[in-house]
C-alpha cells in the first residue's frame, strides 16, 4: 500500500486514542482532508523542485511504532548537551520518556503536548495558539492531522527561563522503518525569555522519516532562541517545519546546524506581526556522500520598522546536494524594513551541487534590503599561504572551512552549545583544531 | 644553505626562468633586483613550492637536499619562509590562532609536542614588541582589513615567530611608509644570525639602506645577469636597468 493510503486508512485507529470531541480534533480532521487532497509534495511543486522525497517514501513505514524499547542513559548521553543543567522533553519512538526527561510546571510549563491537548487547564492556550501560525501545506497538514505528542512550552509574562530546554526525539529502530510526526508548541508571553535546543536522533541505521512541526509565538518584547542540531544517521530523513509568529519588539533567533541525515528539509517561516521586531536565521550545512540538505526560509515583513538577518553557510563535498531558497516579502506597509540575507557556499568536490535562490518581493519603497549569494571553491592562494607557514594542506583546508562557517557560530548564546557545535564541525571536517575560533 | 642550479620554470607554457644560478650561504644577505617581469616573484614562489609553476629543468637544494619535489608545508618545515608580496586575507582566523597553528604543525612535523601555552604567549609578546605590534591587532582576522604596512609587519612578525633558516622577503618594502620600513628592517636585522640567510627581493635601493646585503644580483629575463656588492644597488638606483641590458648585448 502507498504510504499516503496507509496514513489515511490508519486515521480511524488514531482516533481511538484521542479526544474526538474537541476543537483540536476538528482542526485535525480538516488537516487530514487537506493532506488527502494535496498528497506528498512532488518535484512538480516549485517549492520542491530540487528536493525529492520519493526514495524515502518507498519505505514501508510503521506509522505508530508501539513496541517499547528500553534505552540506557549511558548510550544516549552523548546526544544531550549534558555539561549544563537543562529541562528536557525526550521522546523514544514518538512516546514520552519520563526516565530521560526533566519537565516542570513551576512558574512556567515545560511538558507534553499530549497533556496540554487533554487537560482543561491548558485549553485556553491551546485554543488560542494551536495551529494558528502553521501553514496549511501538504506536510504540515499531515502533521496536524496526527498531532498528538511533542513538547509544550508556555512561559508567562516577564519570566526568564534560566535553563535551556532540550527537545530530543530518539528512534530506536524497533521497526525496520519508522515515521514520526512530532508537534511542538512554544508560547513566550510578553517579555518572556526562553532558549530551546532541538535534536532528532536515530539510534540504529533503520530508516526514519520525521515530519516535525513547531509553532513558536513570541509576544511583545519576548526573546526566543532556538538551536536545531541535525546530525542524524544516514538513513534518517527529516522535514522540519517551523512557524514563528512575532509581536512588537520581540527577538527570535533560529540556528540550524545540518551535518548528518539522509534528506533534510527545513521550512523556516517568520511572520512579523508588529513593529521593531528582529528575526535572526542562521545555518551551517556541512555534508558529504549523497546527503541532501534543503533550507527554505521565509521572512514576511508585515509591519514597519522591523529587521531580519539571515546568514547561511554551506560546505558540500562528494556528491552531496544543497538547496537554499530564501524568500523575503516586504508588504507595502512595512516601511523602514531592514532585511539582510547572506548565503555563501563552498563546493569542495566537483560532483557536489548547490541550488541557491534568493527571492525578494518588496512592495514598500523606503526599505533597506540586501542580499548576497556566493558559490565557490576554497581559495588556492589562501591555502598556499597557510602551507607556506607550515600548515599541511588537509589542516589548511579544514581551517579555511572552519573559518568560513565561523560567522554563524558567533551569535550562539549558549557557550556549551557553541563548543559542542565547534567540535562537531571539527570532526565533520576531519581536522584537529587546537583552539576554539 | 640554498643552491639553485640552472633553474628553468614556466607558467602556462610561458617560460619565465631560463637557467638561473644562485648560491646563498648561512649568515649571508642577498638582494635580488630587476625590472618588472624579470621573474623575481616567480623565483620566490618556486622556492616556496607554489604549484602553478612548472619546473622544467635544474635543481633547488636546501642544505644539500633537493627540495623541488616537496610540498610547500614540507619546505616550510625545513626552514623556508616567504614573506608574501600580497599577503592573503583569511577571515575568521585570528593572527594569534594562525601563528599558533603554524608553529604547532611545524613542531608536529618534527615529532615534537605542541609548544606549551605559556611559552607561546611569552614568545608572541616578545616578537610583537619587536615589530611594535599592538595586542589588539593580534586578535583580528588574519590580514583582513589590514593596511599595506600592517600586512607586511605581520609577515615579519610571523617570520620572527617561526625563526626560519632561509627567509625570502618578496617586496616587503612596497606599501611601507618610512617608519614602518624602519620597524620591519629592524625586525629582520634582529633575526639575522650566522645560521640563517635572507634573500631580499626589491625594486628599490631604499630598503637596502636598512638591511645591508652582502651580494646584490640583477635578475633580467629569467637569469641573473650581474652580481656585485651593496654598491651595485646604488648604481642601479642612479642609472636604472637599461645600462645592464645594453651591457648584455
Amino acid at each position: 500500500m502507498e504510504l499516503k493510503d496507509k496514513l489515511l486508512s490508519s486515521y480511524v485507529a488514531f482516533e481511538d486514542n484521542v479526544d474526538t470531541n474537541s476543537e483540536v480534533h476538528e482542526i485535525r480532521s480538516k488537516a487530514l482532508d487537506n493532506f488527502d487532497k494535496l498528497g506528498f509534495p512532488t518535484k512538480k511543486l516549485e517549492a520542491w523542485k530540487y528536493t525529492s522525497l520519493n526514495s524515502v517514501l518507498k519505505n514501508d513505514f510503521s506509522i505508530f511504532p508501539d513496541r517499547e524499547k528500553a534505552v540506557e542513559l549511558a548510550d544516549v548521553k552523548k546526544f544531550f548537551i549534558h555539561d549544563i543543567d537543562t529541562y528536557k522533553v525526550v521522546f523514544i519512538d514518538g512516546k514520552y520518556s519520563s526516565f530521560l526527561s526533566a519537565t516542570t510546571h513551576e512558574n512556567f510549563d515545560v511538558c507534553l503536548m499530549s497533556s496540554a491537548l487533554n487537560k482543561p487547564k491548558y485549553k485556553a492556550v491551546i485554543d488560542k495558539y494551536f495551529n494558528k501560525v502553521a501553514k496549511q501545506d501538504n506536510l504540515t497538514s499531515l502533521n496536524t492531522a496526527f498531532a498528538a505528542e511533542g513538547a509544550y512550552i508556555h512561559i508567562p509574562k516577564n519570566t526568564e527561563v534560566q535553563k535551556p530546554i532540550q527537545i530530543i526525539n530518539f528512534t530506536t529502530g524497533s521497526e525496520p522503518a519508522t515515521m514520526l510526526q512530532p508537534r511542538n508548541l512554544v508560547v513566550a508571553e510578553e517579555n518572556a525569555h526562553v532558549q530551546i535546543i532541538e535534536r532528532h536522533q536515530s539510534l540504529t541505521s533503520n530508516a526514519v522519516l520525521t515530519n516535525a512541526v513547531t509553532e513558536i509565538f513570541a509576544a511583545k518584547s519576548a526573546t526566543v532562541d532556538c538551536y536545531k542540531i541535525q546530525n542524524d544517521n544516514l538513513n534518517a530523513s527529516l522535514v522540519d517545519n517551523t512557524y514563528i509568529d512575532q509581536k512588537s519588539n520581540s527577538v527570535v533567533s533560529v540556528h540550524t546546524f545540518s551535518f548528518g541525515g539522509n534528506i533534510t528539509r527545513n521550512n523556516l517561516n517568520f511572520y512579523q506581526n508588529g513593529e521593531h521586531i528582529d528575526s535572526i536565521l542562521k545555518g551551517v550545512t556541512i555534508i558529504e556522500g549523497k546527503q541532501h540538505v534543503d533550507h527554505h526560509t521565509l521572512v514576511h515583513h508585515i509591519e514597519p520598522n522591523c529587521e531580519s538577518h539571515q546568514d547561511y553557510k554551506g560546505i558540500y563535498d562528494e556528491r552531496s546536494t544543497g538547496v537554499f531558497n530564501g524568500k523575503v516579502i516586504v508588504n507595502k506597509e512595512a516601511q523602514k524594513t531592514n532585511a539582510y540575507q547572506q548565503n555563501n557556499n563552498v563546493l569542495v568536490s566537483d560532483k557536489a551541487t548547490i541550488n541557491a535562490k534568493p527571492q525578494l518581493e518588496i512592495f514598500a519603497d523606503d526599505v533597506k534590503c540586501s542580499h548576497g549569494c556566493t558559490i565557490g571553491q576554497l581559495d588556492d592562494d589562501a591555502l598556499f599561504y597557510m602551507q607556506q607557514r607550515g600548515i599541511p594542506q588537509k589542516e589548511g583546508k579544514g581551517l579555511l572551512m572552519f573559518a568560513f562557517a565561523n560567522t554563524v557560530l558567533e551569535s550562539v548564546k549558549i557557550p556549551e552549545v557553541k563548543s559542542r557545535i565547534t567540535k562537531l564541525i571539527a570532526n565533520k571536517l576531519g581536522v584537529n583544531i587546537g583552539f576554539e575560533l | 644553505m640554498l643552491k639553485i642550479n640552472n633553474l628553468q620554470a614556466a607558467i602556462e607554457n610561458k617560460s619565465i626562468l631560463k637557467g638561473l644560478n644562485l648560491e646563498v650561504k648561512a649568515g649571508e644577505v642577498h638582494a635580488i633586483m630587476g625590472p618588472n617581469g624579470a621573474g623575481k616573484s616567480t623565483l620566490a614562489n618556486i622556492v616556496a613550492g607554489k604549484e602553478e609553476y612548472e619546473v622544467t629543468g635544474g635543481t633547488i637544494e636546501l642544505n644539500g637536499e633537493d627540495i623541488s619535489e616537496l610540498a610547500p608545508e614540507e619546505r616550510a618545515h625545513n626552514g623556508v619562509f616567504l614573506s608574501f608580496q600580497y599577503p592573503v586575507e583569511i577571515p575568521g582566523v585570528s593572527v594569534t590562532n594562525f601563528i599558533k597553528t603554524a608553529i604547532n604543525e611545524t613542531r608536529k612535523a618534527k615529532g615534537l609536542e605542541d609548544m606549551p601555552a605559556k611559552d607561546m604567549l611569552k614568545k608572541i609578546r616578545e616578537k610583537s614588541e619587536l615589530l611594535e605590534i599592538d595586542r589588539k591587532f593580534l586578535s583580528r582576522s588574519l590580514n583582513e582589513g589590514f593596511s599595506g604596512g600592517e600586512k607586511k609587519r605581520n609577515e615579519i612578525f610571523q617570520m620572527a615567530m617561526l625563526e626560519p633558516k632561509l627567509a625570502i622577503l618578496d617586496e616587503t618594502d612596497s606599501g611601507l611608509d618610512i617608519d614602518a620600513l624602519r620597524i620591519v628592517a629592524n625586525g629582520v636585522n634582529k633575526l639575522k644570525s650566522k645560521d640563517n640567510a635572507v634573500i631580499v627581493i626589491t625594486h628599490y635601493q631604499r630598503l637596502l639602506d636598512y638591511i645591508v646585503p652582502d651580494y646584490v644580483h640583477v635578475l633580467h629575463d629569467g637569469k641573473i645577469v650581474k652580481t656585485g656588492d651593496a654598491s651595485l644597488a646604488l648604481e642601479l638606483e642612479a642609472k636604472g636597468y637599461d645600462w645592464i641590458k645594453k651591457e648584455l648585448v
